[in-house]
């Protein structure tokens, strides 16, 4: 069915060297051998950072690594990249790290460790300064996190050209003067024997559980774990002072979440939610360097060269719940590949025609209090349900005075001072984070009743996140 | 020549979390008068090996997709997807790319 060509005998010969007996066919029916295989991944990473210019020579980047396929051969790219001779050799300054999400994917304390021992055995090979977080620390973030770093479009720096250039005369002046270049392994984990990974206290983790369990929904559920897992990659980076973040999405994985992004309603965001740049952190830049891999590519090269992999379970579900957007459009993609082989590519490339809106919006009010992103919706549906509240003062917490002219939906209110300050789309998710709170404890209000919000604080918004919570009400 | 032996691994992924975690089988494959092929083998694999969520592993008679197929370390594409006929000995391995990164 559909258009797959049709399936020739064994053995066939490497389309590239005519030789060797082919091992795998990637993209249309393209057959290659192993060598050939080999050298077409590895150049393609260095293709992919050399036509993009954005890492500069000497430049730190944080690398972002799971355990998963993707991320794995991103990480041996790197070392491959950076262990070449000469002229090609790929020039920036890796540090590794790696978020502990078992608290949220049903591991218990001792399956946790083994993971976090493997992962740290993993990272520690490589020879690269690493650090090891746990998503509980992300209930310890700043509220700055939320806040775009200084610098970005707009500050002029040095062109990349300039930066090649002053990186080549640093090194043979260093060479000269005899001086070693910052070395790897100098900050941060110094290398040696692991020392035996601790995992958060029982009670932060706790924590950390009752925040995915109140979320009403799969979809959300995986919305606030990448956003948890972001901005603690995203603090690791600005803390040390990596200006890049490494993250490795596939192309499969990138055709998956522009499908999904479009229905969460982040259709605005489709370029910086999946392009190789996003920029909307300022500072800090994340690039996806794996994003014209497919899946199926970096599982054969993983195969072929041994690439080390650490395999978690999936993010917790309850029981008889809906599968999440971001399953469905999985399923619905890859079903379509299997017919249609150019599925995920035509979606890829119609994703790579879009482009980031040019920089405006750069004040932390014009922007997404959860996602960054610019704000794309001006009241709207949500001004109009709300637009019954006049003259209200809202904080979320301490006393609220309200003078209404119609029924007040107190309950809502709380929620509501959050909705200006969201997206359309993390305005759909928030909804969904944040669980409705019963009626019983709601106290009809007449004018100019203030009611203290200590019971709503427990409620509702208790489930956030802190340091939401904390940036929301600076807003 | 009558096969006996195919050596069944299931990898990477999580593919062996479908198996109880075992990550390899040594599959003794009954004599039949029809030869086997990979469509056989999966439905031998789901009648009596796996434990659990046939629908995670497999989809009609083939794998699931998302799942990558490799014979004696070469894509099945290459060698005719279901309708390879297994040798004695050869190798079959199963590559979940699902949920990854």
């Amino acid at each position: 069915p559909g258009d797959r060509p049709c399936p020739r005998s064994y053995p066939r010969s490497c389309m590239k060297c005519g030789q060797g007996s082919a091992v795998l066919v990637i993209r249309l029916g393209d057959p290659f051998c192993r060598d050939c295989f080999r050298e077409y991944f590895v150049h393609k990473f260095r293709a992919m950072l050399g036509k993009n210019r954005v890492i500069f020579p000497g430049e730190k980047v944080l690398v972002a690594v799971s355990g998963g396929a993707a991320s794995s051969a991103m990480l041996r790219q790197v070392q491959e990249g950076l262990s070449r001779e000469a002229a090609k050799k790929l020039r920036f300054v890796p540090s590794l790290v790696y978020v502990d999400e078992g608290a949220v994917r049903r591991q218990t304390p001792a399956q946790r460790e083994e993971t976090l021992a493997r992962m740290e055995t993993l990272l520690q090979a490589t020879g690269f300064p690493y650090h090891l977080a746990h998503l509980e620390e992300a209930l310890e973030l700043p509220p700055s996190i939320l806040q775009p770093g200084p610098g970005g479009s707009g500050e002029p720096g040095p062109s990349y050209k300039e930066a090649v250039d002053g990186f080549i005369q640093q090194q043979r002046q260093d060479r000269d003067g005899g001086t070693a270049l910052p070395g790897l392994g100098t900050q941060d984990t110094p290398a040696g024997p692991p020392a035996a990974p601790r995992l958060p206290t029982a009670a932060r983790t706790q924590e950390l559980l009752r925040l995915f369990e109140a979320v009403e929904t799969t979809t959300a559920r995986e919305e606030l774990l990448q956003m948890l897992r972001t901005h603690l990659i995203l603090q690791t980076a600005r803390t040390r002072g990596y200006t890049k973040v490494m993250t490795g999405e596939s192309c499969t994985r990138v055709a998956i979440k522009l499908l999904t992004n479009l229905a969460l309603g982040r259709g605005a965001f489709l370029a910086v939610d999946t392009g190789f740049v996003d920029d909307r952190h300022g500072d800090v830049l994340v690039v996806r360097p794996m994003r014209e891999y497919t899946a199926k590519e970096i599982a054969f090269y993983n195969h072929f060269f041994d690439v080390p992999t650490v395999i978690v379970p999936p993010l917790l579900t309850k029981r008889r719940e809906k599968p999440s957007i971001h399953r469905l459009t999985e399923s619905f993609l890859l079903g379509l590949q299997e017919d249609f082989p150019s599925t995920v590519s035509t979606v890829y490339r119609t994703g790579e025609k879009l482009s980031p809106a040019p920089a405006k919006a750069s004040s932390e009010s014009e922007r997404c209090l959860l996602c960054l992103c610019a704000l794309d919706i001006e009241g709207g549906e949500w001004g109009r349900q709300w637009g019954g509240l006049r003259g209200v003062l809202c904080q979320p917490w301490g006393h609220h005075t309200v003078t209404t002219e119609g029924p007040c939906p107190h309950r809502a209110e709380s929620k509501a001072a959050f909705i200006p300050l969201l997206c359309y789309g993390c305005r759909l998710t928030f909804k969904e984070l944040v669980r409705l709170w019963g009626a019983p404890e709601l106290l009809p209000l007449g004018m100019g009743v203030s009611i203290p919000m200590a019971p709503l604080l427990q409620g509702p918004l208790a489930t956030l996140p802190p340091y939401v919570r904390a940036e929301a009400q600076r807003r | 020549s009558r096969i006996s032996v195919v050596h069944c691994f299931y990898f990477r992924g999580g593919a062996e979390l479908l198996f109880d975690g075992v990550k390899k089988h040594q599959v003794t494959l009954p004599c039949q008068p029809e030869p086997w092929d990979i469509r056989n083998l999966l439905k031998w694999i789901k009648q009596n090996l796996l434990k659990e969520h046939p629908e995670l592993f497999m989809q009609g008679e083939s794998v699931r997709p998302g799942i990558l197929v490799l014979v004696n370390d070469a894509d099945w594409e290459l060698m005719g997807e279901l309708d390879y006929k297994l040798q004695d000995q050869d190798n079959v391995l199963f590559i979940s790319t699902l949920h990854g990164g």
